[in-house]
């Protein structure tokens, strides 16, 4: 039932705003700096969309910096020079993925506190949980005699 | 006039909410009974109203009638009546009522089958839902009035956002704000037993079904937004971590989180404080996640500066209801009962460290979505946190979570045996090892991270089968009686193993649709074709035509595929003339396995056009293993109610039994 109303929503013809990704006329030729142009993209904030990469919107401003990694790419830029460059000209927010410095110290850095403050919790709680503080677990005689009077709560 | 009774009505039930929010409060710290129960006719009444101001403004919406501001606004006379009703909840004032709406709803259900409930905690817990419905309903009526009028009428609307015209997008908003509004229910009963300061048999047996309930709304919710991101958006992404998305995943973390240790504390009278603890915070992030994205605040500080009476109002609300409940928690559960002692490994530590994780990676998301907002407040700077540092962070945090997830259901309550829980979960194992081993055969160039999903992917799925096999004994009864125990198996256990297996179902559809979908984008001519996926697309041409509120170009396009029948796609652009917008509608086609995916792009005005095509293998499994989890929550409740009937059915039979043990 369920699988088959997915099915028949999913040929169901849909909206959307056309907002679009990298389009057939900017490509370059050679393959594999096309495939860092478009990774490249996937990193660039489009400044004017909401919360997309310059890789998925269709805004002109996206277009052009699409335009713009790709003639770095052609003159030769790393990965890392092509950022640098954007970054120059629109600042820091523009990068999706934001690097590690002072302003992003809290950023970067709070998750792995988190991963060892759970991981802490949890050695004091193993401390003090130990078994030896449990009651001794029931005999299978015990456990039988037990169980009519428990009913299915085990 | 139908209008101002609406308007009548909502500000009665304003009123209503307070007696709710104070009388019933007064009278439970007095032990009064009338003045506790005047909470339920209180709830029903406030219920009612609100329902009927919810109807008048559904009707204003049905009639176009434009003297109202917000129908004037967001509806048209030429948009289809399915949109004119959904078109009621696409605008803020209007998911503020469906908010409202829901949350007296529930409050008049606790109040209609509360009765089993201790008298004082009923009357406490509707009283906090009354208060919630106050500070609501005040900020309705405050800042975002459905009813305004806007005199004199204009004769036509501006119409409703294209975008939201949609079936995906029109309906998900009831079963999110379910979800959010849900664990208002047991923010309520939380805030109860703290000031009743005792976590009582009747509190633990009213929370869990509450947050799973909650909890499945969520879960429906945000898996049908993010399908709607995937058809809509146009290159096949459904998942963005988009300060929205984030805004509805953080509740659904939490309240996976609280979910599981409201079961701890129904079945092992264990993991009280940290309930209650989890009911705060999980309620707390709903609203953080309605009222933020609903103010605007999180797209940017600008839009709050510009009208800040409805961002003030909202940090006030959400402080108190989150402070609040916080100090509360913070005064009063050291006096709350410490719940049963466990060892580390044993079920109930598999669900705290599960438990920790999900609040980890709950704080993970919340840092990412906010750190912007805090940097530009704090330095001024400006910075940009996209999915590279959700995948980055979250990710990682939430892997060993997965593998927990398989293990703690097999570990015994109390004292578990980790070697003996491995044991039987082996064919699990070799299964999640073997798989990663298979796709790198026939796929050399894997990445490990796929193949790490895949092995994460496949032990969630196979821990769940190999742990239904044993308790049904496949291994050592006779075919049929493993099959009729499998069958007699508790609801809990079905409603659990249908859940978790949907987890590793879309792991699956995540971890493959990723790594390995591919993609076309050409400029196409009638005639030309594009291979995709072992497929042939042959362009035929494009129509236009006008259609209800739009215009649309349809492009027809065969698809080819050797040993099966051609089939014919047709993505569509559509121009809104009312709105002045353009959207996209794609195309896909989906076995089950793998989606088709096509859109329409610009024509090239030299009779081309750009056609976007994807093949997104195991994408739908995504939301298959969404429906499961659900489904599987679903069922777990089925089995509540079951035993409640039967309680009540021993109880009629036996009123007073002398010997009772329990």
């Amino acid at each position: 039932m369920i699988p088959r109303f997915i099915l028949v929503a999913g040929f169901m013809a849909s909206l959307a705003a056309a907002t679009y990704a990298v389009e057939p006329s900017e490509r370059l030729a050679d393959p594999a700096l096309e495939e860092r142009a478009r990774a490249l993209s996937q990193e660039l904030r489009c400044l004017v969309c909401q919360n997309q990469s310059i890789d998925e919107s269709n805004a002109d401003l996206a277009h052009d910096l699409r335009i713009l990694v790709r003639r770095r790419l052609l003159t030769g830029d790393t990965d890392r020079q092509v950022l640098d460059y954007v970054v120059a000209r629109y600042g820091q927010f523009v990068l999706l993925d934001p690097p590690f410095e002072p302003a992003t110290y809290l950023l970067w850095l709070t998750p792995p506190l988190l991963v060892l403050g759970t991981g802490i919790i949890l050695l004091i709680r193993a401390r003090r949980g130990r078994p030896d503080r449990l009651l001794p677990p029931l005999t299978e005689e015990e456990r039988a005699r037990a169980a009519p009077l428990l009913g299915d709560r085990g | 006039m139908l209008v101002e009774i609406g308007h009548f009505a909502l500000v009665l039930a304003l009123l209503v909410a307070l007696v709710q929010g104070t009388v019933p409060l007064v009278g439970a710290s007095v032990r009064n009974r009338p003045l506790m129960d005047m909470a339920q006719s209180a709830a029903l009444l406030q219920f009612g109203l609100v329902a009927l101001a919810f109807a008048t403004f559904m009707h204003a919406h049905i009639v176009s009638d434009f003297s109202v501001r917000n129908v004037f606004e967001n509806s048209n006379t030429a948009k289809p009546l399915l949109y004119k009703v959904t078109g009621v909840w696409g605008s803020h004032e209007g998911s503020m009522m469906l908010w409202v709406l829901m949350l007296t709803l529930l409050g008049a259900l606790v109040a209609t089958f509360g009765r089993p409930l201790p008298a004082v905690l009923r009357a406490r817990t509707l009283a906090i839902q009354g208060l919630l419905g106050f500070g609501t309903l005040a900020f309705i009526i405050g800042t975002s009035n459905p009813f305004d009028r806007l005199i004199p009428a204009p004769l036509e609307g501006r119409d409703l956002n294209p975008l939201l015209q949609d079936p995906g997008l029109a309906f998900h908003p009831p079963f999110l704000y379910f979800g959010y509004v849900g664990f208002s229910i047991t923010y309520s009963f939380a805030i109860a037993a703290l000031i009743e300061g005792r976590v009582g048999a009747q509190w633990a047996r009213w929370v869990r079904p509450w947050a799973l309930t909650a909890w499945c709304g969520l879960t429906v919710g945000i898996a049908m937004g993010s399908w709607w991101a995937y058809y809509v958006l146009g290159w096949g992404g459904w998942w963005y971590w988009d300060p929205v998305e984030n805004a509805s995943f953080m509740p659904w973390l939490l309240g996976t989180a609280l979910l599981h240790s409201a079961a701890v504390v129904e079945k092992r009278e264990s993991l009280q404080r940290w309930t209650v603890l989890l009911a705060i915070l999980t309620f707390g992030m709903s609203l953080i996640g309605t009222f933020l994205v609903r103010s605007g605040v999180l797209t940017s500080v600008h839009a709050f500066a510009v009208d800040p009476t409805r961002g003030v109002f909202i940090l006030v609300l959400i402080s108190l209801v989150i402070g609040g409940g916080l100090v509360l928690y913070a005064l009063r559960a050291p006096g709350l009962e410490a719940g049963n002692p466990f060892a580390p490994v044993s079920r109930e530590g598999a669900l705290v460290f599960n438990n920790l994780l999900l609040c980890a990676g709950t704080a993970t998301v919340f840092l990412g979505t906010f750190y912007p907002l805090f940097a530009e407040v704090w330095s001024g700077a400006k910075l940009s946190v996209g999915p590279q540092y959700f995948d980055a962070t979250f990710v990682p945090i939430l892997a060993p979570g997965i593998v927990a997830m398989v293990i703690g259901p097999v570990l015994a309550w109390r004292r578990g045996r980790l070697t003996r829980a491995l044991q039987r979960l082996l064919p699990a194992a070799i299964g999640a090892l073997l798989a990663p081993v298979i796709v790198l055969a026939f796929n050399r160039s894997a990445a490990p991270s796929a193949l790490a999903g895949i092995a994460l992917a496949s032990w969630a799925m196979l821990g769940v089968l190999t742990d239904l096999a044993d308790r049904s004994g496949m291994a050592k009864q006779p075919l049929g009686t493993a099959w009729r125990r499998l069958r007699h198996l508790p609801r809990g256990v079905w409603g659990y193993a249908i859940a978790h297996f949907g987890v590793g179902v879309l792991i699956a559809g995540i971890v493959v649709s990723t790594a390995w979908r591919s993609e076309r984008i050409e400029t196409i001519h009638p005639g030309d074709t594009i291979q995709i996926a072992g497929r042939t697309l042959r362009f035929v041409g494009v129509t236009e035509g006008d259609v209800a509120n739009y215009r649309v170009q349809r492009a027809q396009i065969l698809v080819e595929r050797p040993g099966s029948a051609p089939m014919t796609m047709y993505p569509e652009r559509r121009w809104y003339p009312v709105a002045q917008s353009q959207t996209t509608n794609t195309a896909i086609a989906t076995n089950g396995f793998g989606d088709l995916y096509l859109a329409l792009g610009d024509p090239d005005g030299k009779g081309g056009w750009v056609l976007r095509a994807y093949y997104n293998p195991l994408v739908p499994w995504i939301w298959f293993g969404a429906i499961l989890a659900a489904l599987g929550g679903l069922v777990s409740l089925s089995e509540r109610r079951l035993r409640a009937r039967v309680a009540r059915a021993g109880a009629a039979v036996a009123p007073a039994r002398p010997t009772d043990p329990g």
